[in-house]
């Protein structure tokens, strides 16, 4: 930005360089074309004081005079799009390019190195510098483009010598005052320069020089024509318009299975694939199936990915492929940490003031909620301010503020919160009941409900009951709870982001467990509610997971089991209403009233919610009786004694 | 879960009077809601009367906490305040200190309070009281025993103890495992 600022303002490029270079300059050609420029100047300037002060007078004023007149607004603009173009085509296209450049340019820079020993410095360097602009411009002959830049200087009545040199000494003049940020590299070029200044009468090896840069030239212009070959298939690649994608044979996969290809080329047919799967009538292969593409994209996704196929199938399934790779990426990246401002203790305002005053960069989280705020980036360690230890604020993510939310508990009700630890969502209650009621907080883990009983401490709940309990066991420790929040264990395929280890340990035997244990987990959760509360009988359901099995599945199985619930609106404003079909299996209508939420399209963890009004505390059994559920009936204190 | 012996009762507001004094009073007899003492495992919750009667139905080896720790009693019949029961003690402090900010993280990670770093302090602090520290902002930080008498602190040097360091907010995140 500076630089180019810069230049913009003082170093207007003369015409016919101009002309020469079009739109293809890049950084490094523009920097090169400025050194050279200076040092012919250096070297001319002698020569001039000598020469031209004889002959022409005020010569080398007139053109600049000349050339300061039209040069300044072509270039201002041809300028910045030349430089940002490039920059565009390396990301998409290959480093090969770039190394090819590199190499070459290189090359010829060694041969300017090398050439005050042979002699004759301004040869190699006049011809050098015309040779970038032939590679792009496809003009041959010294002699030309002599004649043009004599014609573009407009200035005859000079020298020959004069007239060859005019445009880089005027780029040289005109840069003057941009010497300072030349650096390094400028210095060396004037070390070249005191040494040369002796030999210049050494004027032998004039052609020979001139044709080894010749040759220097074809070669380079050889590789840049490569790499822009090069770059032009990977683009076609990109673009796919020209090409059709072939799918890899059975052949190849098996190839590819013992060696794998590398990150780039699979992430390219990952694209292509999807491509394809997008346009399916026009792109296909006419004897390939759609399954053949999936195939392919599964097994590419897995490997780019490092999913295991099994929770791969999972994703897909959920997702349109395009949508399926946003997740996938997002799941790359981490979520912005945010955090919950303990209203027990501190009020919003004043906290993110504290914060701020420490250097932490914050802004609320959105509308949605009036206690969040998200952290950019913090000098200090987030967890570790004073303020937290005071227990003003807790970290927590953003999804987890929401089934608290859906759940809305009033002050002096008693409210369960089935596994609790660490006790985001369970102070968070408390907040909202302002320490009044009783909110039993129950984890299964001893080890997790230490964390539990520390933050419940930190942040000043005195309502909370912590006790150790398999949930499932609920509604005969206690029951009559006004509100329960039952949120499940998962396998977390919300938070990838956060824990990636869920790609590949997650298996078919997890997800059975896990969804058996959220089956009974939620009828344990639907009978701990006391259907008679005045102001509840509510009971939210949530996850961190996004399959379907542990989210919809389970709250229709609730459904189906438990006749005195139904579905109620979470109250929350935002997320993607609940699957009602999905895969051939058809769910209760009312499952439309809970609420998705994914990293790609809400930027917070993966997240399910629902939200269920309990009718009546008696169902009625088959034979016209009323029986009062308790629980999944699963014995679990027996067990335990045993183990014990 | 039961409730305090007498020898128990007597160790606890013994310890609790040097924070606090007269003030516990306040802590038993509440204008709102009668509150309780009692001991589960060795750690002494203070508790609401109806928080505790629903705790009854909850097993003794699966109630982790209710209501809030005051500390715990050591084997040898001590007991020990924790961290915890600040938000009490600030309430009804009687012999307060307020830091200054660049005392703030000094006493946050478990040194004792030097004068320098004293803003404020409580006319008429005796030698060997409990003083709960507080920041500038008045958000309490912890509580310590008075190293010197007020009249005394100000004779001394600046990097003279001043408060002798017991418990602090960053205990929280050292201690988590041996504190819950």
């Amino acid at each position: 930005m500076g630089r180019r600022s810069k230049n913009k303002q003082d170093v207007p490029l003369p015409l016919e360089l101009d002309q020469k270079i079009d739109g293809k300059v890049t950084k490094r050609l523009n920097d090169r074309l400025k050194y050279e420029a200076i040092r012919t100047r250096k070297q001319q300037e002698s020569a001039q004081r000598a020469t031209a002060q004889r002959a022409g007078g005020n010569a080398r004023q007139k053109p600049a005079a000349n050339a300061a007149g039209p040069a300044p607004s072509t270039n201002g603009k041809r300028k910045a799009p030349a430089v940002s173009k490039p920059q565009k085509k390396a990301k998409a296209a290959a480093k090969p390019a770039a190394e090819s450049e590199n190499e070459s340019e290189s090359d010829v820079e060694m041969a300017a190195l090398d050439a005050p020993d042979d002699g004759w410095d301004k040869a190699v360097l006049e011809s050098d510098s015309e040779g970038d602009a032939d590679s792009f411009d496809g003009l041959d002959s010294d002699d030309e483009e002599a004649a043009a830049s004599s014609e573009g200087a407009g200035d005859s009545d000079a020298e020959d010598e004069e007239v060859k040199q005019m445009p880089l000494s005027l780029l040289g003049d005109d840069s003057g005052s941009d010497d300072s940020d030349a650096g390094g590299g400028m210095e060396s070029y004037d070390e070249l320069d005191t040494d040369s200044d002796g030999d210049e009468e050494d004027g032998v090896t004039f052609r020979d020089m001139e044709k080894r840069s010749r040759r220097l030239d074809a070669a380079r212009e050889e590789d840049e024509e490569l790499a822009r070959m090069e770059l032009d298939e990977a683009e076609e690649v990109v673009e796919g318009e020209r090409e059709l994608f072939e799918l890899p044979s059975a052949e190849q996969v098996e190839v590819e299975k013992d060696a794998p290809l590398d990150l780039s080329q699979v992430q390219l047919r990952i694209q292509e694939v999807i491509r394809v799967l997008n346009n399916f009538a026009q792109l296909r292969d006419e004897d390939k199936s759609r399954n053949d593409y999936m195939d392919q994209l599964k097994r590419d996704m897995c490997f780019y990915y490092g999913y295991n196929d099994f929770l791969m199938d999972k994703l897909l399934q959920l997702f349109t492929v395009s949508e399926a790779v946003e997740f996938f990426e997002a799941n790359e990246v981490a979520r912005p940490v945010t955090v919950r401002t303990n209203t027990l203790k501190a009020r919003r305002r004043e906290l993110a003031q504290a914060l701020i005053n420490r250097g932490v960069n914050l802004d609320p989280i959105g509308k949605w909620t009036k206690v969040g705020l998200t952290v950019f980036d913090s000098p200090v360690p987030i967890g570790a301010t004073p303020e937290y230890m005071a227990g003003q604020y807790m970290i927590q993510a953003a999804a987890s503020f929401l089934p608290v939310v859906s759940l809305a508990p009033q002050e002096n009700e008693k409210v369960l919160d089935m596994s609790a630890a660490p006790g985001g969502k369970t102070t968070y209650c408390a907040a909202l009941m302002k320490n009044t009621g009783l909110v039993v907080a129950n984890d299964a883990s001893r080890e997790r409900s230490r964390a539990l009983v520390a933050n419940i401490h930190r942040l000043g709940v005195s309502n909370a009951l912590v006790c150790n309990y398999d949930g499932r066991e609920f509604p005969k420790v206690m029951g009559g709870f006004d509100r329960v929040l039952l949120d499940a264990p998962c396998s977390g395929t919300g938070v990838i982001s956060k824990d990636a280890s869920v790609k590949t340990n997650k298996g078919p035997e997890d997800f059975e467990m896990l969804t058996r244990l959220q089956k009974e987990l939620i009828l344990s959760a639907i009978d701990s509610v006391n259907a008679d509360s005045p102001t509840g009988g509510y009971i939210v359901y949530s996850t961190c997971s996004v399959t379907v099995d542990e989210d919809e599945a389970v709250v229709d199985y609730a459904l189906s089991k438990r006749p005195n619930v139904k579905l109620v609106n979470t109250e929350l404003e935002f997320g993607r209403p609940g699957f009602t079909s999905f895969r051939g299996k058809s769910f209760h209508n009312s499952l439309s009233l809970t609420r998705r939420f994914y990293p790609h399209t809400h930027n917070m963890d993966g997240f399910f919610v629902a939200k269920f009004k309990k009718l009546s505390n008696k169902i009625q059994a088959a034979d016209n009786t009323f029986v009062v559920p308790t629980g999944c009936g699963v014995k679990i204190k027996q067990k335990k004694k045993r183990a014990q | 879960m039961r409730p305090l012996t007498d020898d128990e009762t007597k160790v606890l507001f013994e310890k609790l009077a040097k924070y606090i004094g007269r003030n516990i009073v306040h802590l038993i007899d509440r204008p709102d809601e009668p509150y309780c003492f009692r001991l589960q495992k060795d750690r002494v919750y203070y508790v609401r009367e109806d928080i505790m009667r629903k705790a009854t139905a909850v097993g003794r080896r699966n109630l982790v906490a209710l209501g809030v720790c005051f500390g715990k009693f050591t084997k040898t019949g001590k007991f020990r305040m924790h961290i915890t029961a600040l938000p009490y003690l600030a309430q009804y402090a009687k012999y307060k200190v307020w830091i200054k900010p660049n005392g703030e993280m000094p006493f946050l990670y478990g040194n004792h309070v030097v004068k320098a770093h004293i803003g404020r302090v409580t006319e008429d602090i005796p030698e060997h009281q409990g003083v709960i520290v507080y920041n500038m902002a008045d958000v309490p930080l912890g509580f310590g025993v008075s190293a010197r008498s007020t009249v005394d602190m100000r004779k001394v040097d600046p990097t003279g103890i001043t408060v002798f360091h017991q418990a602090d907010n960053g205990e929280y995140l050292r201690e988590e495992d041996t504190l819950f």
